[in-house]
């Protein structure tokens, strides 16, 4: 009953309905399909980074290497080696779960902008890898003919419909994840963390403990996506886990908004779209991007979604408010020998359906 | 001996360029206290802006990165004003996107203009030396004299001129020395100006060695972090030390372990010292 309430969970709903109804509109169209698709993949690491910058307020510019392992693991299992999609999939989501949880022995060690200076040498070694290691890799010339995931004869994936409802389903689960987390005592960990590492760690955070679970989630997720990609894309180059893809996962997820569970897929959804706007001058996109970044960064650093959440905290706020008021009034008139308290019953009952008071995003 | 010579002048060359792009990240951490990770973007900037006045102008070589840094030192002010000044207030992640954003627009400004190709800058002054048998071009013995110079003139303007010295008075106490009058906007603005120009003399200095592309800040960018956490972040001393040390380590491993390993040494650097110590090795107790 709350949740029908609940604006949030409306909103997520109506988007999530909404991007599941696009091949009904698309279906004809194999390129739209495969842009909103590949968006989707996106959103998936963005997830990840999500759990890292948005929960745990750490920013990991590794994002776009662990989307590259996730993505050349794949790649390079299901050509080279000859893997069937899945077992390659699950080996390389295990792989970066593994490399990110190495990662994160260091890194939980370290903090602000030591974690960012960090995990963007991270970043830039699997780059290098990835891009000179050239008799794995095949460095420049890239990888090509990814297989599409088998479909044990019951789907064909080579269907652009049916590779989008796959990635889709992913998708909804790592949603699905990121509100669990939220709403759980892990996710409130994360966000202690977030407002005051010293702070946590006197109230008996384990803050090292808790950053190294976040990194080594958000790499996961990177993994997923990366992998995702690689399939629907069917060709995949170093540029696939270089720098620039992990700050267009910071582009979508300021868009959206930290922190939030449904930003990061909002904002990939009209990130992707505006990407595909600036398509026809790929290269110097970002000099328009990079002063819409910084501008964003400054005058609207919650995103979109992070903004919704303000108003419906500031109305919720208003009607606790109007309610507590009411029934103040009512109590006095009850004193005096006035009207029942039936009032009082049908007040309170608008209180709770108001939702838990969310806690205060950080400005 | 003599390749061993020849690599150790490598390395201080090398290590002069790094000291000068270092000190000027480690001067805007210290009064910023935010990681400018536009850097090594700017030091990209600088060495582009060189070559266009070396090349397309034909100004002196001198005369080249002295209007370049000039101009970048204008680019730094005006980075500080738009994009640093209204995030102080903002938590730190903010500042690191906010300067990411910087510099790719900076890269993809660069491939706007001179092309995503990679570009030689002609050496102007040719001829070697010869140190004990090692042949040392004059470029690199151009570069240590100028890296000593520019690092004497700094220390001079830090510790002695009215100017500088606010610079350091902001790096000990923000508050106290905005109570005795420094303005710390202005500072804000002289430091980053500053870093600017340090990084262009740098890259003025090797443009003629390496070849220009817009992502060679990138790479540089990783190794000036690596040495300032090493020496600490915001230590003058300490990015000096820093600079020649990982300098002349990656010119020795480059040498004698394995030429494509050179690159690497910074990164092995960085993780080992965050590692073993996740705050620097030689950081000074600081106040935020």
């Amino acid at each position: 009953m709350n949740a029908l309430k609940n604006p949030r969970i409306i909103g997520t709903f109506a988007l999530v309905v909404l991007i599941a109804a696009a091949p009904l509109f698309f279906a004809h169209e194999n390129y739209a399909m495969r842009v909103i698709t590949v968006g989707m993949c996106a959103a998936i690491a963005v997830y990840g980074l999500n759990i890292i910058l948005g929960f745990t307020g750490q920013l990991s510019l590794a994002q776009g290497g662990f989307f590259g392992i996730g993505a050349y693991g794949v790649g390079l299992l299901t050509t080279d080696y000859d893997w069937s999609f899945w077992s390659a999939f699950a080996v390389s989501v295990i792989g970066t779960a593994v490399i990110g949880y190495l990662c994160g022995l260091i890194a939980l060690r370290t903090k602000d902008e030591y974690f960012a200076i960090f995990t963007m040498a991270i970043g830039f070694i699997i780059f290098l890898v990835i891009s000179r290691w050239e008799s794995v890799t095949h460095a420049h010339s890239g990888v090509n003919n990814v297989k599409f995931p088998e479909g044990g004869g019951l789907v064909d994936f080579g269907s652009p419909v049916a590779m989008f409802y796959l990635v889709f389903v992913i998708l909804l689960i790592c949603v699905y994840i990121t509100y669990a987390v939220r709403r759980s005592s892990v996710g409130r960990t994360l966000l202690t963390i977030r407002t005051s590492e010293d702070l946590a760690d006197a109230i008996g955070v384990r803050v090292g403990f808790s950053k190294q679970l976040a990194f080594a989630a958000s790499a996961v997720f990177g993994g997923i996506g990366g992998g995702l990609y690689a399939t629907v894309v069917g060709f995949i180059g170093p540029d696939s886990a270089s720098l620039d893809k992990t700050f267009e996962f910071l582009m979508f997820i300021l868009v959206g908004g930290m922190g939030t569970v449904a930003g990061p897929l909002l904002g990939s959804m009209i990130v992707t779209f505006l990407f595909e706007l600036f398509q026809d001058f790929q290269a110097y996109r970002f000099i328009v991007l990079g002063p819409i970044i910084v501008a964003l960064v400054i005058f609207a650093p919650r995103g979109i979604i992070g903004y919704l959440g303000g108003f419906v905290d500031k109305r919720n706020r208003r009607r606790r408010v109007a309610a507590a008021r009411r029934s103040a009034e009512a109590a006095e008139s009850a004193n005096r020998g006035g009207p029942s308290g039936h009032d009082d019953a049908a007040d309170s009952h608008v209180t709770r359906s108001g939702g838990p008071a969310a806690p205060e995003e950080k400005k | 001996m003599t390749l061993f010579i020849q690599q150790l002048f490598n390395g201080l060359a090398l290590g002069g360029v790094y000291c000068l792009a270092a000190i000027g990240l480690t001067l805007v951490f210290g009064v910023l206290r935010i990681p400018n990770l536009a850097h090594g973007s700017l030091y990209m900037l600088g060495a582009y802006i060189t070559y266009f006045f070396l090349t397309t102008i034909g100004v002196p070589y001198i005369a080249a990165i002295g209007m370049a840094a000039i101009i970048l030192f204008v680019l730094g002010v005006g980075l500080e004003r738009l994009v640093f000044h209204p995030l102080r207030n903002s938590p730190h992640t903010h500042h690191m996107i906010a300067a990411v954003g910087a510099m790719f627009f900076f890269q993809a400004l660069a491939q706007a203009i001179w092309g995503a190709d990679f570009r030689r800058m002609d050496t102007p002054i040719t001829g070697e030396l010869r140190v004990l048998g090692a042949e040392i071009s004059a470029q690199r013995i151009v570069i240590i004299i100028t890296a000593v110079i520019v690092l004497a003139l700094l220390a001079w303007f830090i510790k002695r001129s009215i100017h500088g010295q606010t610079i350091e008075a902001i790096e000990q106490d923000r508050i106290g020395a905005s109570l005795v009058g420094i303005n710390p906007s202005m500072v804000s603005m002289l430091t980053l100006g500053l870093s600017a120009l340090l990084a262009t003399i740098a890259a003025g200095l090797v443009a003629p060695i390496n070849l220009l592309s817009p992502t060679m800040g990138d790479a540089l960018n990783l190794k000036v972090f690596a040495i300032i956490i090493l020496g600490g972040l915001g230590s003058l001393p300490g990015a000096i030390l820093g600079g020649f040390v990982l300098a002349i380590a990656e010119t020795m491993t480059a040498t004698y372990v394995s030429s494509a390993f050179g690159d690497t040494v910074a990164f092995i650097v960085l993780v080992a010292v965050l590692a073993i110590k996740p705050n620097g090795l030689f950081t000074k107790a600081v106040q935020r």
